[in-house]
C-alpha cells in the first residue's frame, strides 16, 4: 500500500497544477478505495503536493496564478474526501472538541484545513473556522462551544503580533492553545514566547499531542505578562506607509536600473519593500533579528529566481537603514541581515 | 430555595444535605447561600465546613460579596448564551448562501463584511438555480447604502423582495422597476441599493449570460487569452429616482472563461505598500489578466485576497465576489499563462 504513495503524489501534482479538480479528486478517492489510510493520504500525499507547490512557486517554476490554482484544487480534494464513504463523519464517542482556526489576517488556510481533517479522521469533533478569523469571532465561538483546545495556525511571521492577541484572548476564555505553522519559527520559539500552551511542527504531531491528554496550561503561571511592543515597534507600525514611500524615493536615486522600470515593476518593488518593513516589525516584536535575516534570505532567493540581483535587496536594506536613525534595534536587525547576504 | 430577592445564608445539619453535596466525613455544618441573579436566582453556593461553627463577621461579608459577584457573573453568562442563540437564529437569514452545484456552470463566491467583529454587512449575493420562465438561473450581487447590522437588515428585505420577483427574471428591467417601487414606498432616501443581475444558462459547453447593472461596478469577463473585458450594462441605482433605466448585455463564455461580479469594496480598498492608495479598477484588471483559466474557487479567493491584503490592517468596506464560469472540459489543459509577470517576491510563503 505505502509503495503507492510516491506515484499518487506525482498523479495529484499533475492534476493540481493542471487545475483539474476532477482528476485530482479521483487520485485521492482511488487511494482510499485501494486501502490507503486517510491520515497517510492527507499528510503524505496531499500535504506533500501542497508543500511542493510552495517550493516551485518560490523557484519561479509556477506562476502566482498556477500556485493559487493548485492550492484551490488541493482544497477541493480535502472537501471531497470529507464525503468519502470510508470516512467516519460522526465524532467518536468519548472524544472531545477542537477548534481549528487561522490567525486574523492569515490567508494560508491549507495547513489548518489539513489539521482539521486529520483530527476528524482521528474521531475528534472539529470546528474548522477557516482563514483569517477575527479574534472576537474566535472568542465568541469558544464561549459558545467550550472546546478542549483551540489550534491556531499562521504561516507568515508578520502575523505574530495578531497571533499574540489571539493566543491570550483564547486563554483568557479558559481554552488552552496549540500553535502551529511556519510563522512560529522552525523550533516553535515564537509560540513559546507568545505564551501558547503547546506548539506542533506539523499536523501529525499536533494530533498526537492532543491525543496525549489535556494540554498543560502555560497561562496559569501567574507571571507578569511581557511587554513585546516597544516604542520602535509602535513607531514603525504607525509610519510603515510613509517609510515605504521614502525608501522607494531613495531607491530610485540609488539604483539606476529602476529608471527603466514599468509602473507595475515599481509597484512590485514597493510591495517588496513593504514586506521588508512588515518582517522588520515582526522581528522587533519578538525581539529576534534572526526572523528578519531568514526572511531576507528567502526573499533574495525568490527574487534572484526571477532575475532580480541580490544587490537590489542590499540597496533596499541600506535605504531602510538610512531612514531609521533613532531606531537602534531596527538598525541592528538590518545590519545582521546584511551580513547574511553575500 | 428561592434566590431572589437575596435571602440570608441557610445552615443545614450535615445529615440534612443531599448526597451530591459530597460525603464529607466529619462535616460539621453545611451552608447554602443563594446566588442572586438578574431578577431570577442564578444558582446556589454550597459551603461545607469541618467544624460546626457558623461564619464570623468577616466571613459573612466575604461570602456575601462572593455570592453577589458569582451570581452576577453567572447571570450575565446565561444572558450572553441566550442572546447569542437569538443572534444566531436571526443571523442565519442574513448570512451569505452557499453556492449550489449546477450542471454545466461553475459558481464560486466570497464575502467579507467590513467590521472585524461582524458577520454580515451591506453587500449581499444570492444564487437562484431556477428563475424566470425556468430556462435560466440567476445570480444577484448588490450593495446597499451603509454598513453593519442596519445595512444587513436592508439587504434581507431586498433579497426577500427579489426572491418574490423571481418569476419575472426574464425581464431584468421589470424586476428592477418593481424593486425600485418597493424601496421608494419606504420613503427613506437613504435606503438605496446598487446591484447586478446575471441570468445565465448552459449552451452546450458554453454559458450564455444576460447582465444588467443598476448603478453597480460593471461585471468583468475573463477571456481564455488573458483579455479582461468590461461589460457596460449601465443602469440607474435603485431606490432613489421614480424612473429607472437599464441596459441588459448578452455575453457568451467559452469553456474556461469567467464572469466576475464584485462590489466596490474590492476596488475601493485603500492601502497598498504606501498605505493610502486606492486598489482601483485598473489594478484589479491587471491582476485578473494573470489569472486566465483559474478555477472559479481559486479566482474568487484570489480577488478577495488581493483587495484584503491591499487594505492590510486598515479599514475596508464590505467585500463581495461571485464568479460564474463555463467549466473547462475534463482533461483539457489550462491556457499558458499570458506573459511573464514582473519580478516580485514575498507574501506567498514564509521561510
Amino acid at each position: 500500500m505505502s509503495g503507492g504513495v510516491e506515484e499518487r503524489v506525482e498523479a495529484l501534482w499533475a492534476a493540481a497544477t493542471a487545475g483539474d479538480e476532477r482528476a485530482a479528486t479521483r487520485v485521492a478517492t482511488d487511494a482510499l478505495d485501494a486501502g490507503l489510510p486517510m491520515e497517510t493520504l492527507l499528510l503524505d500525499v496531499v500535504a506533500a503536493v501542497q508543500s511542493r507547490v510552495g517550493h516551485e512557486w518560490a523557484a519561479n517554476r509556477l506562476s502566482v496564478a498556477q500556485e493559487h490554482t493548485a492550492t484551490a484544487v488541493n482544497e477541493r480534494v480535502l472537501a471531497a474526501l470529507a464525503h468519502h464513504p470510508t470516512r467516519q463523519n460522526d465524532p467518536a464517542p468519548g472524544m472531545g472538541r477542537i477548534v481549528v482556526a487561522c490567525i486574523d489576517g492569515e490567508w494560508h488556510a491549507f495547513p489548518a484545513r489539513l489539521l482539521a481533517e486529520v483530527l476528524r479522521a482521528r474521531g475528534w469533533h472539529v470546528d474548522y473556522l477557516g482563514a483569517q478569523v477575527p479574534t472576537p469571532h474566535l472568542v465568541a465561538h469558544l464561549h459558545l462551544t467550550n472546546p478542549d483546545a483551540v489550534a491556531l495556525s499562521s504561516s507568515l511571521a508578520i502575523r505574530l503580533p495578531a497571533a499574540h492577541t489571539a493566543i491570550s484572548a483564547c486563554q483568557a476564555a479558559g481554552t488552552p492553545v496549540v500553535a502551529g505553522g511556519a510563522a512560529f519559527g522552525p523550533d516553535g520559539r515564537y509560540a513559546r514566547l507568545l505564551g501558547a500552551d503547546a506548539w506542533a511542527p506539523d499536523a501529525r504531531t499536533a494530533a498526537d499531542l492532543l491525543a496525549a491528554g489535556p494540554l498543560p496550561r502555560q497561562a496559569t503561571s501567574g507571571e507578569e505578562p511581557r511587554q513585546l511592543a516597544d516604542r520602535e515597534y509602535t513607531d514603525l507600525t504607525r509610519s510603515a506607509g510613509s517609510l515605504v514611500g521614502a525608501v522607494m524615493d531613495d531607491l530610485t536615486r540609488r539604483v539606476p536600473a529602476m529608471a527603466g522600470y514599468t509602473e507595475q515593476q515599481l509597484e512590485r518593488t514597493a510591495e517588496d519593500v513593504a514586506y521588508l518593513v512588515d518582517f522588520l516589525r515582526a522581528a522587533l516584536y519578538v525581539h529576534d533579528p534572526e526572523l528578519f535575516s531568514a526572511f531576507v534570505g528567502w526573499m533574495t532567493s525568490v527574487l534572484t529566481a526571477r532575475g532580480v540581483p541580490e544587490s537590489a535587496v542590499l540597496a533596499a536594506l541600506d535605504a531602510l537603514a538610512g531612514r531609521l536613525t533613532g531606531f537602534p534595534r531596527a538598525l541592528g536587525t538590518l545590519a545582521r541581515a546584511r551580513t547574511t547576504l553575500g | 430555595m428561592r434566590g431572589f430577592p437575596p435571602v440570608p445564608t441557610r445552615w443545614l445539619a450535615p445529615q440534612e444535605a443531599p448526597g451530591w453535596v459530597g460525603p464529607e466525613e466529619g462535616a460539621g455544618s453545611v451552608a447554602v447561600i443563594a446566588l442572586p441573579g438578574h431578577g431570577l436566582p442564578a444558582g446556589a453556593l454550597v459551603l461545607v465546613r469541618r467544624s460546626g461553627e457558623r461564619f464570623t463577621a468577616d466571613e459573612r461579608v466575604f461570602v456575601r460579596l462572593f455570592a453577589l459577584w458569582a451570581g452576577s457573573a453567572i447571570a450575565v453568562a446565561r444572558l450572553y448564551v441566550e442572546q447569542a442563540a437569538i443572534t444566531e437564529t436571526l443571523m442565519a437569514e442574513l448570512l451569505p448562501p452557499a453556492t449550489p452545484a449546477l450542471d454545466g456552470v461553475e459558481l464560486a463566491a466570497r464575502y467579507r463584511p467590513a467590521g472585524p467583529g461582524e458577520r454580515v454587512g451591506g453587500d449581499f449575493y444570492d444564487v437562484y438555480p431556477v428563475a424566470g420562465s425556468g430556462r435560466e438561473s440567476l445570480v444577484v450581487l448588490g450593495d446597499v447604502a451603509g454598513k453593519g447590522l442596519e445595512a444587513a437588515v436592508l439587504t434581507g428585505r431586498i433579497r426577500n423582495t427579489l426572491r418574490a420577483l423571481l418569476p419575472l427574471a426574464d425581464d431584468h428591467q421589470r424586476m428592477l422597476e418593481l424593486l425600485n417601487g418597493v424601496l421608494l414606498n419606504d420613503g427613506d432616501p437613504t435606503r438605496y441599493v446598487t446591484l447586478v443581475l446575471a441570468s445565465f444558462q448552459r449552451r452546450g459547453p458554453r454559458v450564455a449570460l444576460r447582465l444588467t447593472s443598476a448603478g453597480h461596478p460593471a461585471p468583468l469577463i475573463m477571456r481564455n487569452d488573458g483579455r479582461v473585458e468590461t461589460v457596460p450594462a449601465v443602469g440607474t441605482l435603485i431606490g432613489v429616482l421614480e424612473d429607472i433605466t437599464s441596459v441588459t448585455d448578452a455575453v457568451l463564455l467559452e469553456p474556461g472563461e469567467t464572469c466576475l461580479l464584485y462590489s466596490d469594496g474590492i476596488t475601493e480598498a485603500r492601502g497598498g505598500p504606501l498605505g493610502r492608495e486606492l486598489f482601483g479598477d485598473e489594478r484589479l484588471c491587471e491582476q485578473l489578466r494573470q489569472c486566465a483559466g483559474m478555477p472559479p474557487e481559486a479566482l474568487a479567493e484570489r480577488v478577495q485576497m488581493l483587495a484584503s491584503e491591499w487594505a492590510g490592517e486598515g479599514e475596508h468596506d464590505d467585500m463581495a465576489v461571485v464568479t460564474i464560469s463555463a467549466p473547462r472540459a475534463p482533461g483539457e489543459e489550462p491556457p499558458p499563462a499570458p506573459g511573464e509577470e514582473p519580478p516580485r517576491a514575498g507574501g506567498e510563503e514564509a521561510p
